[in-house]
């Protein structure tokens, strides 16, 4: 038995000078910002605010840093497709051979969908839901850490792939028999099933989380009918989590048996089914364009009440709308493979289905706009997000009805216009979504405002970019160009490919555009700071000081309506906290336990995709032991004192006058 | 008439504080609703072994299939051992709820006794069966029968270890509000394992022996 499995020296590309660039960086990376982190004396600071906190808005900032890096990381796989794509014509074969470019849109997948949209969205969730219920924090707070820890697990993973071994090569789907051991018999889906079980099993967590904390915690006086619209997207973005991730966990772990021990589920021999890979799989990948886009409605939603002065237009159809989106999302799988063969009955039956999942969003569309009607509109960069996002989404969307029809599917599937597609209502609904929700509350987070100046810049650049980048894959899936190509024939295709590549760089110009952003306003801090309520906001978040203390709320909000905090303003309802009395509160411990799991996750992880047996066991044991630890630990809660809390009331209404 | 009765209920539905007034649940109820949720999950994933399973069931590809492998009178066996162990757990909630410590351990400890019966026989017959050629890895009908039960046995298995470290839990710290917690996770838990059981009874082993 070799003690480090099948891991030695040739696993480390030595010899690609793109793969051993890139990875370098990376790690010289990590090493600079430990050792700063180090030198400056943060780590105590870190571990004690930070790494072992269990304070929901803590976690969901650094759910959204992990989101950002990994969306720098995932968009340079986009820039190399495209300039692969846009060179590679004729018999030129580009500057990418095969097996890099397959990892490449591997890589690109699996990390745009699992380790920077779900990150971003359950940032956003994590840091805003207990937020606008009027609560202390989430129902399970070190759960929560642990969820995190995983999903920071799965991340590193994927990263250690770049420099040690591989990373896939089978497509961010993996569909067997490519993905079996047969025809991949390298680490890279190794990496990949890895990866996404101990990244998924952080989401399930989440999602647990977020139901019991929407359905269980809320503040006095808060009904069903007194949610924010946000609240309502997220609990159904999170039903759908707890539903369809597992199927996602027990599908690949049929993957994973028979990679590992010679099972029969998907493989060729053995009478295994292939196809029942892909129906498996897409039970849980649809519901998962809910669970990353839903979220983003609930987003718009808010932005768009707020900058226009005006309650949500039909809030009891918004929720409507949610929750049928929320149920419908289980019955149209089948429309990512009607070339699969069914009959013309099933493959009607979720085209109809399809065609009727946009009614929901239809009305959700219309909503907006009648919240903006007669609206006194204040042009700031959330609000740009969100118009930007109604206009691109419904094209997006338009486009996914018309491939809901499947015999014209059957022309269109796996071709460019079906890559066009998808990020049109994933760049146009989520992202957009995404970026509105971190100019919106990034002041409630930091306590000071996003500079707007370079925020505008960052939507231009973004909406022309997209528009410039994916409008001519349209045509060119029309004309007959499949996904996945890392040279062609047809000389006609590649104008279109290099417009498609100056729309990547111009959105590049908005990606740097928003580092910029960043880092003008933190410079300009003391500038840009705010109170309370910078926007007018209407919901419970904005009724408590920015950043919110760790406790979030000194006394409970009482709710009596929906946009309760609205209502309060406008009777002039605000209480002066010096007659107030205050209660101590108690307070989640911090605890250490997610950041131990994430540590021997890491190593079970590792040691699993190299066969090092010993080394897999070792972190079996750390995870078990890590969770023993936690469940024998006495002290649970911490106790804050009333009269730290009302000096910080002091302080803080001296702020708001000051 | 029929206004005037809505509005009489609904005042009567006003005057009683709903939970919705009252704010934030208990911890005991967040926590046992949470693990529901978690249970939900679970079944969810046993659904699609369950489904798995189905699609492949007659995909034996030559091999043995359930009328040569299933012996009834093993499964019968694990059958009321895992049944009798829930019950011996509802004597256990019993127990708990009265505060009486050597009834819990007594209990428990025939709880763990059963689950481990069970947990015995059903290794046996993975080991018959793999002896005689008719391993995992023979045909997807046998990948898939592994599978699934295997699942509810590594549950099972979990779910024995986790009563051990409670009943740790129970001498170290006594009744405290945090353990009986963990104690009625645990026996949701374990009713749910019997729930499963009965299905894969039905489904794997009574319909996999039609003709």
């Amino acid at each position: 038995m070799k003690l480090l499995g099948k891991l030695d020296w040739s696993a480390i590309p030595f010899d690609q000078p793109i793969i051993m660039g890139a990875s370098g960086g990376m790690v010289l990376a990590i090493v600079a910002i430990l050792a700063w982190v180090t030198l400056k004396g943060y780590v105590p600071y870190l571990w004690r605010e930070w790494i072992t906190s269990v304070d929901h808005k803590r976690i969901g900032i650094m759910y959204i840093i992990l989101a950002l890096v990994m969306l720098l990381r995932g968009f340079s796989d986009a820039i190399m497709m495209r300039a692969q794509q846009a060179v590679a014509a004729g018999g030129a074969q580009g500057y990418l051979p095969p097996e890099h470019f397959d990892q490449i849109f591997s890589a690109h997948g699996t990390i745009m969908i699992f380790f920077m949209a779900m990150p971003f969205v359950i940032g956003m969730m994590n840091f805003v839901v207990p937020l606008q219920l009027g609560v202390r924090d989430m129902a399970f707070p070190t759960l929560n850490s642990v969820a995190l820890g995983l999903t920071a697990s799965g991340i590193l993973l994927t990263n250690i792939s770049l420099a040690v071994g591989e990373f896939s090569k089978a497509g961010w789907v993996a569909y067997p028999p490519l993905s079996e051991l047969q025809f991949s018999p390298g680490v890279g889906v190794d990496y990949y099933l890895w990866a996404l079980q101990i990244s998924g099993v952080g989401t399930l967590m989440t999602g647990i989380n977020f139901v019991a904390t929407i359905l269980k915690t809320r503040a006095p006086g808060m009904s069903y009918m007194r949610m924010p619209v946000f609240c309502w997207t997220s609990l159904a973005a999170n039903f759908l989590i707890v539903a369809a991730f597992p199927v996602l966990t027990a599908t690949l772990a049929m993957l994973l048996l028979d990679r590992y021990l010679g099972f029969h589920f998907f493989t060729i021999d053995g009478q295994g089914n292939a196809m029942m890979y892909v129906n498996l799989f897409w039970v849980w990948g649809h519901p998962e364009v809910y669970i990353l886009v839903l979220p983003a409605f609930g987003i718009f939603s808010e932005v768009v009440s707020t900058f226009s002065g005006k309650p949500l237009f039909g809030y009891r159809s918004m929720v409507a709308a949610t929750m049928s989106i929320c149920v419908l999302s289980f019955i149209v799988w089948l429309h990512h493979f009607f070339t699969m063969g069914a009959s013309a009955n099933v493959n009607g039956f979720f085209g109809v289905m399809t065609m009727i999942i946009a009614v929901p969003t239809g009305v959700k569309v219309f909503n907006w706009l009648f919240t903006m009607y007669g609206g006194r509109i204040r042009f700031t960069v959330p609000i740009l997000w969100s118009i930007g996002f109604m206009v691109t989404f419904v094209i997006g969307g338009m486009t996914g009805v018309l491939m809901a029809v499947p015999p014209a599917d059957f022309q269109l599937h796996n071709s460019l216009f079906l890559i066009a597609h998808f990020h049109n209502v994933i760049i146009g609904g989520t992202v957009f979504g995404l970026m509105a929700g971190y100019n919106y509350w990034f002041p409630k987070a930091f306590g000071f405002k996003l500079d707007e100046r370079w925020g505008r810049v960052s939507f231009w650049c973004w909406l022309i970019g997209f528009y410039v980048a994916f409008m001519p894959l349209y045509a060119l899936g029309l004309m007959g160009m499949t996904r996945r190509m890392q040279h062609y024939d047809v000389a006609s295709w590649q104008p279109w490919l290099v417009a498609a590549a100056v729309g990547v760089v111009i959105i590049l110009v908005g990606i740097v555009s928003q580092v910029i952003q960043l880092v003008v306003s933190i410079r300009d801090r003391e500038q840009l700071k705010v109170t309370d309520d910078p926007w007018n906001g209407r919901t419970l978040e904005w009724a408590t000081a920015s950043p919110p203390p760790a406790w979030n709320f000194s006394v409970l909000p009482q709710v009596t309506d929906i946009d309760t905090f609205w209502k309060a303003k406008q009777r002039a309802q605000t209480q002066s906290s010096k007659e107030r009395k205050f209660e101590p509160i108690e307070v989640p411990k911090n605890s250490a336990t997610g950041f131990v799991i994430a540590f021997f996750s890491v190593v079970t992880g590792f040691a699993l995709i190299w066969h090092i047996w010993w080394m897999a066991g070792v972190g079996a044991i750390g995870v078990f032991l890590a969770m023993l630890a936690f469940a024998f630990r006495v002290e649970e809660e911490i106790e804050i004192p009333a009269d730290q809390i009302a000096r910080f009331e002091k302080v803080h209404q001296a702020e708001i006058a000051a | 008439m029929n206004i005037a009765v809505t509005a009489d209920d609904e005042v009567r539905y006003e005057a009683r504080p709903s939970a919705t007034e009252l704010g934030p649940a208990s911890k005991r109820i967040v926590v046992g609703y949470g693990f529901w949720i978690f249970l939900l999950s679970d079944i969810v994933m046993f659904s699609a072994f369950f489904a798995a399973y189905a699609v492949l069931a007659h995909a034996t590809a030559g091999g043995p299939g359930g009328m040569q492998l299933f012996n009834q009178r093993s499964v019968a066996i694990e059958t009321v051992c895992l049944l009798v162990s829930s019950y011996t757990c509802g004597l256990m909630s019993l127990a708990i709820d009265r505060s009486q410590y050597g009834r819990t351990y007594l209990t428990a400890f025939i709880t763990f006794v059963l689950g481990a019966l069970f947990l015995t026989l059903e290794v046996r017959e993975f080991a018959g069966m793999i002896a005689m050629g008719a391993g995992p890895q023979r045909s997807a009908f046998l990948s898939a029968f592994f599978t699934l039960v295997g699942c509810h046995g590594l549950h099972v298995t979990a779910g024995l270890v986790w009563l051990v470290v409670m009943m740790a839990q129970v001498a170290i710290r006594g009744f405290s509000a945090t353990v009986e917690r963990r104690l009625l996770c645990f026996s949701l838990f374990w009713h749910a394992l019997d729930i499963v059981w009965v299905w894969l009874f039905t489904v794997v082993y009574l319909m996999g022996v039609l003709p």
